[in-house]
């Protein structure tokens, strides 16, 4: 215990500056996919899976700022949620577009960036996990464990909806 | 025909075979889907086949495949007679498997009888048959058997030996369920705490333990994560492959295990695994053709997704046999919409002009059973042939017979120009499903026309090793989920991602039971102030899928001749609502108007039958300018992400009374319908129901 703490308070360490980045890619994901769930609406599965997974980035928003207050952050627990007043005349626009096909291919755009996007949180988490071995926090290394595990689900499934949905777009138009 | 088959083939070449899909059943004969699979996967070349059997059937065959890595019943009817507990998870087995009911009746009528756990959220007869009845709210079945699997592990109710000789996945498991208590679930799912102990008691407890899972599970909120914690419970109490010791993850129609083992739902024939390319080269052999030629590149499209190919107009041609969407859908106006535009192509092959057929371009007359010969197979593996007895009435023409027409009009070639369907017969057709299965689980090349003629049914795999067919798979922890072998390397039951080949080559390298651990998430539709109900719909006992046949049969349409809906006494009293009066249900989708039956459902939760559609009304397909009558016109578009099984079970809903009683709903009242007062008169079928069988003694043992 002393000597974590004595670690934490080392002179120049940066765990600060990674936590808040991630907290803040993190928050950035919850939306993209909240984003990705309304502009898809008419794409079912697409729009309650993304929801549901968002909730993981929400959750791990939370357990940030809860772990940034053990470094002196002052993290907001709150991420982006999905009332905002935009989001149901996203989804009205998308079911207007339902019948034509093109739009599909916007759908393939929002995915390859929700895999972008998970790929940098995923590498955030790394650097995170490594960090809190180096300092032996077993507190933080505890999230980075339950957390990165969701955020490389969040990639897969980015990944697998591109594959499932490609050749029907590209091929059959 | 020569429409059907130049339309096919103009999309073919204009916009690629991927604007040809298929939707077929549960109702045929394996001949037919095997025959289906291959026009569609290896003629054409499409992806997008699939079968009803999604909205009944998908979820048994997704979970047992994440959690044995293959389809195929672990269980067999006859566990029925050796167990000491038997469960029925959302399967209200006395009206959806009425000769199977009454075997549990014997017993529970003989000595040394089960004890019976049941978890509906209505009082069925089934859950008045239990020793415990868990009614849970609808969409929390995740919470309720993770409680129940914590309460097993907590008091060592496992096998341990077995976990370790045959499992893969217990810590992850067990790390899982430490959130999941008792307290919480009774709270999320509205159980007593003291059933769910006594319910995890009586699991623990069993030392033959049977469980059945149905709609309840399947069609509800995270399909697959809940049938699989069913799976669990058998894993690590060690209870598999030995009598009295089975799951049988029901089935909803009489051959849905044929359309899932021939290839014609979402699946590849013969459980071939479609991310294995070895699975796929293996298959192009038997068919003689290019292994490119079969589309792989990911799972087969299911239902859900080829309507909404239709509905983006990327498949303009949809061939459906024996099945009436437009009334088993959900969301039955968006369906509507979808099968009647322009650019869409339909054909329908039925016995009767159902909703979706008055919709088509063209339209076939099929045969039913009885006017064509064909096997089909049960849920527990049993084979059974069915042979023709009398002539099919006017132009129509066995399902065979039709798509072999339809093959010839194609002129589908192997690869070295031959027809690449190879037979003109039922009973050929069979023998090229036989060499299809040499090797894969579901072995069948044991059995034959003449095996089958004059028994009772054959269990496969029957072959070689098994020549007269098997009881039970998975003996001795035996399993077919050998990264080579295996059907499915499995998904996310969150995401519904694929798990990638290699990653499940790491978890299971050895082929062994892997049990999979599942996080609760809560419904995606949740009572509000505006839909303060959960309504969920179902079966009742005297009606099949949309009445087609039933329909048309008097006694049963006597029993159960319209819609209604059922509501408890507390919500009636609550709302000022007395048993015959007409309410209107509505969800942001449509509005149902029905007769109120008060029965012993759960308070909060409204229940309509789904059977009842249009086609014995003026309008013809859909409901006349007032409130329809098919429940499906208030569901919600949404499916398991693993099984990608609709979820007709959990959506918000509204219920006004819009009519005063003019006397009784005429809700069935022997059935899970059963009116909370005595004052209904009791549904009887009349002396043209009544059947004299008389037993000639012929000298035979029995």
């Amino acid at each position: 215990m002393r000597a974590r703490q004595l670690l934490r308070s080392l002179h120049g360490n940066k765990v600060g500056a990674a936590l808040e980045e991630l907290h803040r890619s993190e928050n950035d994901l919850a939306a993209a996919l909240l984003h990705v769930s309304d502009q898809h609406k008419v794409d079912h599965e697409i729009f309650y899976v993304a929801r549901d997974i968002a909730r993981w980035s929400q959750e791990h928003v939370r357990r940030l700022a809860e772990v940034g207050g053990d470094y002196g952050l002052d993290l907001d627990p709150d991420a982006e949620d999905d009332a905002t007043p935009l989001a149901p005349i996203k989804q009205k626009g998308t079911e207007l577009t339902g019948r034509f096909h093109e739009p599909t291919l916007l759908l393939l755009a929002d995915l390859r960036r929700i895999h972008r996007d998970a790929a940098g949180v995923s590498l955030d988490w790394e650097v995170l996990a490594q960090t809190a071995q180096a300092m032996q926090d077993r507190e933080l290394l505890g999230v980075c464990q339950e957390c990165h595990p969701e955020t490389l689900r969040q990639m897969r499934w980015a990944n697998a909806k591109v594959k499932e949905t490609a050749a029907q777009i590209m091929v059959t138009g | 025909m020569e429409a059907v088959a130049g339309r096919t083939r103009e999309l073919v070449a204009e916009r690629g075979p991927s604007s040809v899909g298929f939707y077929t059943t549960g109702q045929l004969f394996l001949e037919e889907y095997y025959t289906l699979g291959l026009i569609a996967h290896g003629g054409i070349g499409t992806n997008h086949v699939d079968g009803n059997t999604r909205l009944c059937t998908a979820t048994a065959a997704a979970a047992l495949k994440e959690s044995f890595g293959c389809d195929g019943q672990p269980g067999s009817y006859t566990d029925i007679d050796h167990a000491d507990t038997i469960c029925l998870y959302g399967h209200n087995m006395a009206e959806t498997q009425t000769v199977l009911w009454t075997r549990i009746l014997d017993r529970l009528a003989g000595p040394n009888p089960p004890q019976l756990v049941c978890v509906d959220p209505r009082l069925t007869p089934v859950a008045e048959a239990a020793r415990v009845h868990l009614a849970p709210r609808p969409g929390t079945n995740v919470m309720l058997m993770n409680a129940l699997l914590r309460e097993i592990l907590d008091h060592g109710w496992v096998d341990r030996d077995y976990l370790e000789a045959h499992t893969v996945g217990f810590a992850e498991l067990s790390k899982m369920l430490d959130g999941y208590t008792v307290e919480r679930a009774a709270e999320v799912c509205g159980v007593p705490p003291s059933d769910l102990r006594e319910a995890a008691r009586i699991i623990g407890a069993a030392e033959r333990l049977l469980s059945t899972v149905l709609q309840g599970f399947y069609q509800s909120h995270q399909a697959t994560a809940a049938a699989v914690q069913v799976n669990n419970v058998h894993i690590v109490r060690g209870m598999l492959g030995k009598a009295g010791c089975g799951i049988l993850q029901m089935n909803g129609q009489p051959t849905a295990q044929n359309t899932r083992e021939c290839g014609a739902d979402g699946d590849l024939p013969a459980f071939r695994n479609w991310s294995n390319d070895a699975h796929i080269a293996d298959l192009a052999r038997v068919w003689n053709i290019d292994p490119m030629d079969i589309p792989h590149y990911t799972s087969p499209t299911h239902a859900m997704q080829i309507m909404r190919y239709v509905e983006d107009g990327s498949i303009r041609f949809l061939y459906v046999t024996a099945t009436n969407p437009a009334v088993s859908m959900p969301e039955l106006r968006r369906m509507r919409e979808i099968l009647s535009q322009d650019r869409l192509f339909l054909v329908v092959q039925d016995i009767f002009l159902s909703e979706t057929a008055q919709l088509a371009d063209v339209v076939l007359p099929a045969a039913t059973w009885g006017e064509k010969t064909g096997t089909f197979t049960n849920v527990d593996r049993t084979v059974h042939l069915s042979e023709k007895a009398v002539e099919p009435p006017g132009e129509a023409r066995a399902d065979l017979e039709i798509l072999l027409d339809y093959a010839r009009r194609l002129d589908l070639r192997d690869k070295d120009g031959a027809p690449l369907v190879k037979w003109r017969t039922a009973e050929e057709a069979f023998d090229g499903w036989r060499e299809c299965t040499r090797g894969r689980p579901c072995d069948y090349t044991g059995l034959s026309y003449d095996k089958l003629r004059g028994g009772s049914g054959i269990q496969w795999p029957c072959n070689d090793e098994h020549p007269d067919g098997a009881e039970h798979i998975y003996v001795a922890g035996d399993f077919w989920s050998h990264p080579d072998h295996c059907e499915s390397y499995g998904r996310d039951m969150v995401t519904g991602a694929p798990v990638e080949p290699s990653e499940y080559r790491s978890l299971n390298p050895d082929g062994k039971a892997i049990l999979k651990a599942a996080e609760y998430l809560p419904p995606h539709e949740m009572p509000s102030e505006e839909f303060p109900f959960q309504l969920i719909t179902g079966r009742t006992l005297y009606h099949f899928h949309t009445r087609t046949k039933t329909g048309r049969a008097p006694q049963l349409q006597a029993a159960a001749p319209e819609v209604w809906v059922e509501a408890s006494a507390a919500d009636a009293e609550e709302q000022g609502w007395t048993e015959g009066d007409l309410l209107r249900v509505t969800t942001p989708r449509g509005e149902v108007s029905a007769r109120l039956r008060v029965s012993g459902i759960r308070q909060g939760v409204l229940f309509l039958p789904f059977h009842y559609g249009y086609w014995d009304t003026d309008a013809g397909h859909r409901p006349d300018g007032s409130d329809g009558r098919a429940a499906n016109e208030l569901t919600l578009t949404d499916w398991d992400p693993a099984s990608k099984q609709p979820i007709f079970k959990t959506a918000a809903a509204a219920a006004h009374r819009i009519g005063a009683a003019e006397g009784p709903s005429l809700a069935p009242t022997t059935t899970g319908s059963r009116p909370v007062t005595t004052e209904v008169p009791a549904t009887s079928g009349g002396p043209t129901a009544l059947a004299e069988e008389r037993f000639e003694n012929t000298g035979a043992a029995r």
